[in-house]
């Protein structure tokens, strides 16, 4: 019977989605291996032990919270020392971290720090005699790897909706810990937190995508795959690298092979002919639509449901069609 | 500035991959290799710092089997001064085995900036970076996007989920590049003729036990597409109904 | 990339490079622009100083004179590669490496190879090659231009050229011209026009279907006077300038074969992608006969270039060797592009796609360095040991 270790993400003193994430593969995993506990670390500014609660409602039996004036923007020296520290301090089978930007960063820290092998970027998990076997996905998502992984604890970072968050309530033991360091010492020294148009949602956790490439011919253009992202209500706007290369879009709006690689539920290209670096970002999308005026476009032969036509005329009906459909729901 | 850059030897990624007959790798046949993608990235960026302070000094330096001579030539062609080849035979699939191998060379080298690429193309762990700085007991930021070095600190900017963070360190330091900084140079053909007079050392790398093991390797699911329902506007509807129906995403 | 027959592992790795970089450098800064070029007939000039930069003029000149230092297979690749993007973009860096620069090298004094090599190579001045006449083409014995030696050492010219490419743009010229009087063809001597001198002019060919992102131009010159240092002082007689035409033929052979490339790796994307009847048409039979065919050329033609290549390197090659080269591989390499090009179907009329372009750019590379014709006779006197060009 083993106990599992999760570290909740937080930003701006609100868990992120994510952290629930990590809670809840945690759970699952000491259920599966003979019902051991889940204990959880969250760290941030004071105030931020108050969502200990909707901690173990995901299924954490121990949460612990860090709170301190110094840590209200992730200070990753302080985070990785607390979190190895806290993990030492048990004995776990696994410890879940997210691998978001913030647990892509912290996840490697912890486990060098102790001297522990780490699975990351994994997409599914299980417990295997003495080592966890994982999925990852590898080569840009082109060759999907299965992983052996031994030693006590095993570190794991899961991308970010392999798991969804599962609300399972436990009785929990909260506790305030202290930093494993004074975070005034910490060398690398977080200075701002710059919040992106807090109106838009990001690309790695919107479940529709609406992207545009060079087909929309000029950068105010991108205003029509604007207006279908708003039609659709909980869509976020993507680029490719043509444009965001040609500065119409922030780089951060990139999807591609050294870009965003994003998974939504829905798709929709616009103007985007489908080189194979942009594809390497979006292939692993549930539903892909494209419209493009070159039938010989290669996104086509991807895309589950293809329009052959100029996006300019194409997206302002798609956007008057879709926002009627959302009224009628 | 002296300064190190990690690069790892990668396959280029518009190839149409196949799993090997062992099953557990990817069939290199008639691949091509290349600097990989965030690691050129990085030896730009050492570079360009190299460029602005007018003085400083590059080295390359690159884990694996005698193939990443090339790609060390490379980064030398591109304007990096000296390159260091850690020979063994297999690159590790537990990046901590590959970080302590790089720390062990990169310990002792009197280096103020050390650089990787945000992660391997292939192996996408995005793990070395941060581990080796650990390994070093020197200050980290990872995945920058932009980056400045004054006075022997620097000010890094990393991109989060719709938002961003600045944060400063000291020098000494270790960063991770990501996209955007700077775009990779191409090797002139002068460059391409110095590279081969400059110095590369090989030496055999010690590499620890690895904990992670690759039982499969596989492609995922072919995706089935090429559906085009219609043309133009007039589409649309049809469409839609699709969405609702059939994706059930509307 | 087509390597049919792995002749990448014929290549040494600094061979492999060089290729790499030029063929990035074509795919990121010619193709984006060069069908519009072609369009609007206008040499892409902005790419001069990247070119330089690059590395790419007088590639296979030695170090000392800010050149590359390059081997021939590298210098042949290079071609190869710039033609793959467009011939008018390799004939700028043919004319520069292979016609002034190399001239300079081989039959100019130490003061004219320090005054003029690094500037070449930086792209700083920019060469033009004056040899052809509008009578006189496959027949260079027979130019008019005439240069007479001034009592002070000086030259005056008098003549016209003909087609000569960069002759618009360049800051010099190199003029072959006879001398005092002497009709013979062992008179003809190299010359080095400043084309700022009085009585130099030159004006662009318009209305041409081909080589349309090149500019060509007609050269006059009326009593233009030169210093005594103008002369190539170790050119003597045709030869000269025929050597400097091997040079740049040896160049042409590899660049064709990157032509015909470029249209068969266009042909094949198409095939594959292009569906009619309910399959790609890459799925036909008359379409597998047409990649079939043009791949099978382009490994003849890389396997040509590449031995050539090798001898050239040891000292061994000889003008008769690149004239079979020259002629085969752009005589293939025609057919390859209008084989694209008919593939391609309707869209093979549009200067989007490349193979039409690439189909009649070829057509001035079949004609000039030598046409094809002249090059057959080259051969069959080599064969027979009988002249039959008269």
């Amino acid at each position: 019977m083993a106990n599992t270790f999760a570290f909740v993400e937080s930003r701006g003193g609100e868990l992120r989605r994510v952290g629930l994430e990590a809670v809840t593969a945690a759970r699952q995993l000491a259920d599966a291996t003979g019902g051991g506990e889940v204990h959880a670390l969250v760290i941030g500014a004071p105030g931020i032990a108050a969502k200990s609660e909707m901690i173990a409602a995901h299924g954490a039996d121990v949460v612990d919270a860090v709170e301190h004036p110094g840590l209200a923007l992730y200070s990753p020296e302080v985070v990785a020392a607390t979190a190895a520290a806290r993990i030492r301090a048990g004995t776990y089978r696994a410890a879940f971290f997210s691998a978001s930007a913030q647990g892509r960063d912290l996840a490697p820290r912890v486990a060098a720090q102790l001297g522990v092998a780490l699975g990351a970027d994994i997409t599914a998990f299980e417990a295997s005699n003495d080592a966890m076997v994982v999925r990852h996905p590898m080569n840009t998502g082109k060759v999907i790897a299965t992983l052996s992984i031994t030693g006590t604890p095993v570190l794991l970072s899961l991308r970010p909706g392999a798991v969804t968050a599962t609300r399972a309530p436990r009785t929990a033991r909260t506790e305030t810990i202290a930093p494993a360091m004074d975070p005034g010492s910490a060398r690398v020294v977080p200075k701002e937190l710059l919040a992106g148009n807090t109106a838009k949602l990001d690309l790695g956790e919107a479940p529709v995508i609406v992207s545009g490439g060079r087909g929309l011919r000029a950068p105010e253009n991108f205003k029509l795959v604007e207006d279908l992202a708003s039609a659709f209500g909980n869509a976020a706007v993507g680029a490719t690298r043509a444009v965001t290369d040609d500065g119409w879009r922030p780089h951060t709006d990139q999807i591609g092979q050294t870009g965003r690689l994003v998974s939504p539920d829905l798709y929709v290209a616009c103007g985007i002919s489908g080189a194979i670096q942009h594809l390497a970002g979006m292939r692993t999308s549930k539903t892909i639509v494209a419209i493009n005026k070159d039938r010989e476009a290669p996104i086509f032969k991807i895309a589950d449901y293809g329009v052959v036509g100029d996006v300019l005329e194409v997206l302002p009906v798609l956007t008057d069609a879709v926002r009627k459909a959302k009224q009628s729901h | 500035m002296k300064m190190a850059v990690c690069i790892k030897r990668a396959a280029d990624m518009e190839t149409r991959f196949k799993i090997a007959a062992n099953g557990t790798s990817v069939d290199e046949t008639g691949v091509k290799f290349d600097i990989a993608d965030f690691d050129g990235f990085a030896v730009e960026a050492a570079l360009q710092l190299k460029e602005k302070d007018g003085a400083g000094d590059v080295t390359v330096i690159s884990l694996g089997p005698d193939a990443v001579q090339e790609t060390l030539r490379k980064a030398l062609s591109m304007g990096a001064d000296k390159a260091v080849h850690l020979q063994a035979d297999v690159v590790p699939a537990d990046a901590l085995a590959i970080a302590r191998v790089l720390a062990d060379e990169l310990k002792g080298g009197g280096y103020d900036l050390v650089l990787f690429g945000r992660m391997a193309i292939d192996a996408a762990n995005q793990s070395v970076g941060p581990m080796a700085a650990e390994l070093l007991g020197l200050p980290c930021v990872s995945a920058v996007s932009q980056l400045t070095i004054a006075n022997g600190r620097g000010t890094a900017r990393r991109e989060l989920e719709g938002a961003a963070e600045i944060l400063e360190f000291p020098l000494p330091a270790v960063v991770t590049i990501d996209e955007g900084i700077a775009r990779p140079r191409l090797p002139s053909l002068k460059g391409i003729m110095a590279a081969k007079k400059k110095p590369l050392e090989v030496k055999p790398a010690q590499v620890g036990a690895s904990r992670v093991k690759i039982t499969k390797m596989e492609l995922p699911p072919e995706r089935t597409g090429g559906r085009i329902i219609g043309e133009g506007p007039a589409a649309v509807p049809e469409l839609v109904r699709l969405l609702q129906t059939e994706a059930k995403v509307l | 990339m087509t390597d049919f027959y792995a002749i990448d592992s014929a290549l040494s790795e600094e061979e492999r490079a060089v290729r790499d970089s030029v063929h990035r450098f074509v795919d990121e800064r010619v193709l984006p622009i060069i069908g519009d070029c072609y369009v609007e007939g206008r040499f892409p000039r902005d790419l001069v100083p990247e070119l330089a930069s690059l590395g790419v003029f007088g590639a296979n000149l030695p170090e000392e004179y800010g050149c590359a230092g390059l081997n021939n297979v590298s210098y042949g690749l290079i071609m190869q590669e710039l033609e793959r993007g467009d011939s008018g973009v390799r004939s700028f860096a043919s004319v520069q490496g292979a016609l002034v620069m190399y001239p300079i090298f081989a039959f100019g004094s130490d003061e004219q190879k320090r005054a003029y090599l690094p500037k070449m190579a930086s792209g700083d001045i920019i060469g033009c090659f004056g040899l052809t006449e509008p009578d006189y083409g496959s027949n260079p014995a027979g130019m008019l231009t005439m240069a007479r030696a001034q009592p002070d050492g000086s030259w005056v010219l008098n003549g016209a050229k003909m087609w000569i490419t960069n002759g618009s743009t360049a800051q010099v010229a190199v003029v072959w011209a006879k001398t005092n009087g002497d009709t013979d063809e062992r008179s003809i001597r190299g010359f080095v026009v400043p084309t700022n001198a009085p009585g130099f002019t030159a004006r662009d060919q318009k209305g041409k279907l081909s080589l349309r992102a090149s500019d060509t131009s007609e050269l006059v010159l009326q009593d233009v006077h030169v210093p005594a240092d103008a002369v190539l002082p170790k050119s003597a007689g045709l030869k000269s300038p025929l050597m400097c035409l091997t040079q740049a033929r040896y160049g042409i052979a590899w660049g064709s074969v990157g032509a015909a490339m470029a249209c068969y790796e266009e042909a094949v994307s198409y095939a594959c992608n292009r569906v009619m009847f309910g399959k790609p048409i890459g799925a036909f039979q008359l379409q597998q006969a047409r990649l079939a065919e043009m791949l099978t050329e382009i490994v003849k033609g890389q396997l040509l270039t590449l031995h050539l290549g090798r001898l050239k390197d040891a000292g061994t090659m000889t003008p008769q060797q690149v004239s079979l080269a020259k002629r085969n591989n752009v005589s293939m390499a025609t057919d390859v592009a209008r084989e694209a090009r008919r593939l391609l179907g309707a869209n093979g009329i549009l200067a989007e796609y490349a193979s039409m372009r690439h189909m009649a750019n070829l057509e001035s590379v079949y004609t000039y360095e030598g046409t094809h014709d002249v090059h057959t006779l080259v051969l069959g006197q080599a064969i027979t040991g009988l002249n039959a060009f008269q």
